[in-house]
């Protein structure tokens, strides 16, 4: 294997992480632009959404947790099941959690969200058991041969279906938000709350179609995550991967996010590979918060975040 | 801070909070005649669009409002004047439901509520602009007036989510009115412009847009021409004129420019530490006692 190809598997494997991230980042940016609220428990949906999911799939008993092939439903309804959940769940956060506390000081929403975090975590333990899943939804395994035999590079065949999902489901939603009434109304929302309310754009709906595409894409990172490496409570921390991801695209900016965590991903496979060796290895794990630590000193509102200017 | 201060300073929040509003049948035309203790309120031969009636609105210790009431008629122009922290934002607040009075009544087109909500009222047909300039930063003057159509459009989330069929024809309709709206305000150069990029008097003119683009049948005006130069002035007020005449829109409008208000308006509803002092022709209010008192700080009682 020639070192250029080596190193192309290195850019490409970060890229896989990279949209990983990608996908959690763009979660906390879509519910931080429309309702201000850091959303703590963005990584336990991924957890929950690939939960129930798997639950679907395995014909799970909720709350008794055997399985019952009987109940069991083929991928495509388990997802479509999972989708309905996961709305359902943004109506109740914007019932219960969001119109109570709403006005409140960002540092309460913030708690809020710690909060619902661990109700998440909770709930899903207690309706579909709390061991190590795996997520078998019949996607393709094992190296792709094509790549192989033309490029002589290894690139895994989820991790090509991965990327393309993702990169499918970004574009569905950049023209969702850039060309569509509900995407104006949401950018609205973002931007001035009280001229949102004077056009009759009412905040509750906003809040529900933000909170459930947060959840969607939560599902689709859950899914991502649980086929190479089962579900798992670790699954609920790429959430933490999230935060130096804004911190470098910008927490307002739905670019930033898919950017951010493309060179996050990119950056710690590089510099575990060429400058491991040098430093015992492990770079891996703090890489991330290094670049965003840098970023905090000499650009603090991120690669596109808007400008931090102050009106006179 | 007690709980009332909490609700008024949260406008949005009263508005998220959007059960069912509370809708006496009492007749709308069984108004208490004008609290003002000036000049006697003018006849309003036409059919009244808007009564304010006995609204009273206070943040903790600051009576913002107190028993204010008026009305006005379809099809006029209706100035609010008085002096800086006299309740004429406060009342635009009352009407378009961010504020909710503690007491106090408003029927628009004949149907009497104790309280407005922002999408209640929208939906209804009040459409309003802000003392400063509330409009979305981010967004071009395309979009930004686009979003005064947001009540208008009834295509759902998936059509729209796809950008296909009907959810795209519908879109290129109202694009079509947001064109009319943009070429009567002559801001075609600046269809593509961030607004946020743009003069203070233009963003002015775009939230204008956006309100007209509601097809409102009363448009607030919260201090249209304020920080504008004469000439953006002189436009601005052709602008209101014509919206009034061509299209019939019932307009109120808080002005602190006196010549702007006698040329304007039909009515003066006057305020003065959220009392009403005068109402009547824009003559009468002038030489009103009480008037001239408030502007020049003369102390009363
Ligand atoms: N959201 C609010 N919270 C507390 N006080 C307010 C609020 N809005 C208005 N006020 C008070 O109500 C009074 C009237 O204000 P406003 O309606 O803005 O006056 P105007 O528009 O005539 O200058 C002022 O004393 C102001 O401080
Ligand atoms: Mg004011």
């Amino acid at each position: 294997m020639t070192e250029f190809s080596f190193f192309i598997e290195a850019v490409l494997s970060g890229l896989m992480a990279g949209v990983m991230y990608s996908l959690v980042a763009l979660g906390f940016v879509l519910i931080f632009k429309a309702s201000g609220v850091f959303n703590f428990a963005q990584g336990v949906m991924a957890l929950f959404a690939g939960l129930t999911l798997v639950g679907l799939l395995q014909g799970t008993i909720p709350f008794i947790h055997t399985n019952n092939p009987a109940f069991a439903l083929p991928p495509w309804a388990a997802i479509l099941v999972t989708v309905a959940v996961m709305v359902v769940l943004a109506i109740l956060i914007e019932r219960l959690m969001l119109r109570p506390l709403v006005n409140q000081e960002e540092i309460i929403l913030f708690m809020a969200t710690l909060g619902l975090a661990y109700v998440l975590e909770g709930a899903g333990d207690i309706l579909w058991g709390s061991d190590v899943k795996v997520l078998d939804l019949g996607l393709p395994q094992g190296a792709s041969d094509w790549m192989l035999d033309t490029f002589n590079i290894y690139v895994e065949k989820i991790e090509v279906v991965a990327a393309v999902t993702a990169g499918i489901l970004v574009t569905v939603l950049a023209i969702f938000f850039q060309k569509t009434r509900i995407g104006r109304a949401l950018r609205a929302v973002a931007d001035d709350h009280q001229a949102a309310l004077s056009v009759g754009i009412s905040l509750s709906t906003i809040w529900i179609i933000v909170w459930s595409v947060a959840g969607i894409v939560a599902l689709v990172a859950g899914i991502m995550w649980g086929a190479k490496s089962g579900i798992q409570f670790s699954l609920s921390l790429i959430a933490l991967k999230a935060l130096p991801v804004l911190i470098l695209g910008g927490f307002t900016s739905i670019p930033g996010a898919i950017v951010g965590g493309l060179i996050i991903g990119v950056g710690e496979k590089l510099a575990e590979i060429y400058a491991g060796p040098y430093v015992g290895g492990a770079i891996e794990n703090w890489f991330a918060y290094m670049l965003a630590l840098v970023f905090l000193l000499f650009r603090p509102q991120g690669l596109f975040g808007e400008k931090i200017i102050e009106r006179v | 801070m007690n709980a009332e201060v909490t609700t008024a300073e949260a406008p949005a929040a009263a508005a998220a909070v959007a059960d069912a509003p509370e809708n006496d049948t009492a007749p709308a035309e069984e108004r208490a005649a004008g609290h003002g203790a000036g000049a006697a309120p003018a006849p309003a031969p036409k059919e009244t669009l808007l009564a304010v009636e006995d609204v009273s609105l206070a943040f903790g210790g600051v009576k913002a409002l107190q028993n204010v009431s008026f009305d006005i008629a379809k099809g006029e122009i209706r100035a609010i004047i008085g002096p800086n922290g006299a309740g004429k934002t406060s009342m635009l607040n009352v009407i378009n439901g961010f504020y909710h009075p503690q007491e106090g009544r408003i029927a628009f087109k004949g149907q009497l509520r104790r309280r407005m909500r922002p999408h209640f009222a929208a939906a209804q047909g009040i459409a309003r602009t802000f003392q400063n300039v509330a409009l979305f930063r981010g967004m071009t003057t395309l979009d930004n007036i686009m979003t005064g159509r947001a009540l208008k459009m009834r295509r759902g989330i998936l059509w729209q989510a796809l950008h296909w069929g009907p959810a795209r024809r519908e879109e290129l309709e109202h694009r079509e009115f947001v064109e009319h709206v943009i070429d009567f305000l002559e801001i075609e150069h600046i269809r593509k412009t961030p607004v946020g990029r743009l003069p203070y008097g233009l963003q002015k003119r775009v939230e204008l847009g956006r309100a007209l683009a509601m097809e409102p049948d009363l448009l607030l005006l919260d201090e249209p021409m304020a920080g504008m130069n004469l000439e953006e002035k002189e436009d601005m007020s052709r602008f209101i004129i014509d919206v009034n005449e061509q299209f019939g829109t019932t307009i109120a409008l808080i002005e602190h420019d006196m010549g702007v208000v006698m040329d304007l308006s039909d009515r003066v509803v006057v305020l003065d530490h959220g009392e009403k002092i005068a109402d009547g022709t824009p003559e009468e209010v002038q030489a009103d006692r009480r008037v001239i008192d408030a502007y020049l700080g003369v102390p009363n009682d």
